[in-house]
């Protein structure tokens, strides 16, 4: 077809042929910056074909611009966007790729269904605008509303389907498009609590159909961790964490990404008897020290609000090597225990169970003892991101 | 007051005296109720402004009806004069109309959009022939076009095409004085649209003119039709700059305003009737704008 010619960029020969054959995939290799006034975007990041990297980060961490960014919504200021052998972006060359020639899928947080287009013909919209002719792009599109459920919404427009259909749509009408990339800006958070759970699971589904790369942003953990094979975080335009949802959540490197996982994070410096970490906030800790560091080296120590233990006496030849008095501030209850909120050296959040609250006649402003075994409690390399001191 | 709370304390007088004094309270409740109802009431100040206000509308309009020659309107209207100035009125102002919405709605989309330094003043520019006086625009028409004119000369040289007083040139003042109503009413909704469409129609693969054709303009589309409308019944009203660039030349160039205003003066009962005509059609426009489109532009 014609329409090829003009679309030299296109990873896969034939974009307005059938949307069901999919494009070479290859991997999305960022390495760049983008700025924006005061904002610095720095990205450094890989995604391999079929892997779904969710992307975590408090709001205005530049998640949004990221994705914007990739679909060429943004220029970069500096450096390259690669996808498989295409060059998307490359600011020292002036390579620009404009978003409609881009091999790349977005589907943005509020949707953006085109109101005046039933459902069929948003999904129809890509191949319509390569050039195919209503009936044919109809054709195309058919198959996409079996695929995501949407059959006998056809005819339906954006205004007459619930909140989860729209979604599907929306999926739907980027991968009719036969993206190399799919991006996802928070995907769940135009629905409500009870949906969300059921097309989290569909979706997850869905992403892993699709064989290229795949980005979800989201700042919410648990839909992150379900849904991605790999976690990125970003804080303050910055990528300051990368690796499986389990490493992160174990070993999380700044108090966001702690407190997002319910975790203890305390930074601080490896005492000369090995073992010992003298906290930033003050205290030490005596922890387990997974890797080969030497006295002196910045330190994150995690643990676990359930390995602390909460007395209202001193405990007397306690095994646990720390052992220090705090001062109970906030008691909430999140689901079948009571999470404390212990002001001390180091603060400390500890879960008991709402039995153990009545027992120990817990209420803020009480002194309490807490105590937490050094196995429970384990030391990593700080990585050099975390630029200031972190405690709960 | 001493009365009333003795009789509180006491309870053998409490019904009478709650019967007693419920008979006076029924007219004052019906006044407290009055009292109320006043308050929805339009105080005399704007109400008597307003009142005069639609009756100044209202009469000439009245006095039009009142004064119509029925019995005659058919022959009146079948005159061969009177429907060749209607007929020229309905195809001069829809081909500006034609031209308004061909010249207009991408001038419009730039106004709207373009990020070029001056913008803002090419846009009062546009919307000028608004508040200028048609005479005013017929002149300068004439000065630009006319055979003398800046660009009527070199037409003339090149073509042999003159614009002033021919049907085209009709065209041309109509377009001159009624597009600003459409790119006026065009750029607002290109300005107010959601741009968040095109750009998910630009991830989708679309083109800036692919995205313009099917996202930008039918999400404009009921701005639109309401400045087609007003474009055109700006058109087919059309007097001054059309007498003064076109002159009135029955056939060619006299319209119906331009008939009417002619015809008050030698019969004054074909301009009562012509002029009925006009108030028809500006109705069904009115008429056909609120049902189809106004509402349905506010609903989007």
């Amino acid at each position: 077809m014609s329409e090829d010619v003009a679309r030299p960029t296109w990873p896969s020969g034939h974009p307005a042929d059938n949307t069901m054959a999919g494009p070479a995939r290859g991997a999305l290799l960022v390495d760049g910056i983008v700025r924006r006034g005061d904002f610095t975007l720095d990205l450094h990041l890989q995604v391999e074909p079929g892997e779904v990297l969710g992307v975590l980060g408090p709001n205005g961490a530049g998640k949004t611009t990221l994705l914007r960014t990739l679909a060429g919504l943004e220029a970069l200021s500096d450096g390259t966007i690669r996808l498989g052998d295409l060059v998307l972006d490359d600011a020292a060359r002036d390579t620009f790729v404009p978003p409609d020639r881009r091999p790349v899928g977005l589907v943005f947080q509020s949707y953006r269904l085109f109101p005046h287009l039933d459902v069929l013909d948003n999904i129809a919209f890509a191949s319509r605008s390569r050039g195919a002719s209503r009936r044919a792009s109809r054709t195309a599109a058919r198959p996409w509303l079996e695929r995501l459920e949407l059959t006998g919404l056809a005819t339906r427009r954006p205004g007459q389907i619930s909140g989860g259909q729209a979604q599907r749509v929306a999926l739907a009408r980027a991968l009719a498009a036969d993206p190399g990339l799919l991006l996802l800006d928070e995907p769940l958070a135009a629905l409500d609590a009870r949906t969300r759970l059921t097309v989290r699971a569909e979706l997850r589904r869905h992403l892993s159909q699709f064989g290229g790369p795949v980005l979800v942003v989201t700042h919410d953990p648990l839909e992150a961790m379900v849904m991605a094979d790999r976690l990125l975080v970003l804080e303050h335009g910055r990528v300051v964490q990368q690796g499986s949802p389990a490493h992160v959540a174990a070993r999380p490197a700044t108090e966001y990404v702690a407190r997002l996982v319910g975790l203890n994070l305390y930074a601080g410096r490896l005492g000369a008897p090995a073992g010992t970490v003298a906290l930033d906030g003050g205290g030490s800790l005596a922890a387990t020290v997974s890797t080969d560091l030497r006295p002196g080296d910045p330190v994150l120590v995690g643990l676990r609000p359930s390995a602390v233990t909460l007395h209202t006496t001193r405990p007397e030849h306690a095994s646990p090597r720390n052992v220090w008095p705090g001062t109970v501030e906030h008691l909430e209850l999140l689901g079948d225990r009571v999470r404390v909120q212990v002001a001390g050296a180091p603060a400390a959040l500890v879960d008991i169970t709402p039995a153990a609250v009545a027992e120990l006649a817990l209420a803020p402003g009480q002194a309490v003892w807490l105590s937490a075994k050094a196995t429970e409690t384990v030391a990593y390399p700080s990585p050099v991101v975390a630029r200031r001191p972190v405690s709960p | 007051m001493t009365h009333h709370s003795g009789a509180s304390a006491g309870n053998v007088p409490e019904p009478r005296d709650v019967r007693d004094r419920s008979a006076p309270d029924v007219p004052d409740q019906n006044a407290r109720d009055r009292d109320v109802r006043d308050r929805d009431a339009v105080p005399w100040a704007l109400g008597v402004p307003a009142c005069v206000g639609a009756l100044f509308l209202l009469l000439p309009l009245l006095g039009l009806l009142v004064r119509a020659p029925w019995q005659g309107l058919g022959g009146i209207l079948a005159d061969s004069q009177v429907l060749d100035a209607l007929r020229l009125s309905l195809v001069c102002a829809t081909a500006a109309t034609v031209i308004s919405v061909v010249l207009g709605v991408p001038l419009a989309w730039v106004l709207a959009r373009a990020r070029v330094r001056g913008i803002s003043v090419l846009r009062a520019l546009v919307t000028l022939p608004l508040v200028l006086p048609p005479v005013v625009g017929g002149v300068a028409l004439l000065l630009a076009f006319g055979r003398q004119g800046v660009l009527g000369r070199p037409l003339d040289a090149l073509t042999g095409v003159t614009l002033p007083f021919t049907t085209a040139g009709v065209v041309v003042a109509e377009t001159f004085v009624a597009r600003p109503f459409l790119v006026v009413t065009v750029e607002g909704a290109f300005r107010a649209a959601d741009r968040g469409y095109e750009e998910a129609a630009a991830t989708l693969g679309a083109s800036r003119l692919t995205v313009f054709r099917r996202v930008t303009l039918p999400l404009a589309g009921p701005s639109l039709v309401a400045g087609t409308v007003l474009c055109w019944a700006r058109a087919l009203g059309e007097f001054g700059a059309t007498i003064t660039f076109a002159g009135s030349f029955p056939g060619r160039t006299q319209t119906m305003p331009l008939a009417v205003y002619l015809a008050l003066q030698s019969d004054p009962e074909a301009a009562i009737a012509l002029s009925l005509v006009l108030l028809l059609v500006s109705v069904a426009v009115l008429g056909g704008l609120r049902d189809r489109w106004l509402r349905a532009g506010s609903t989007l």
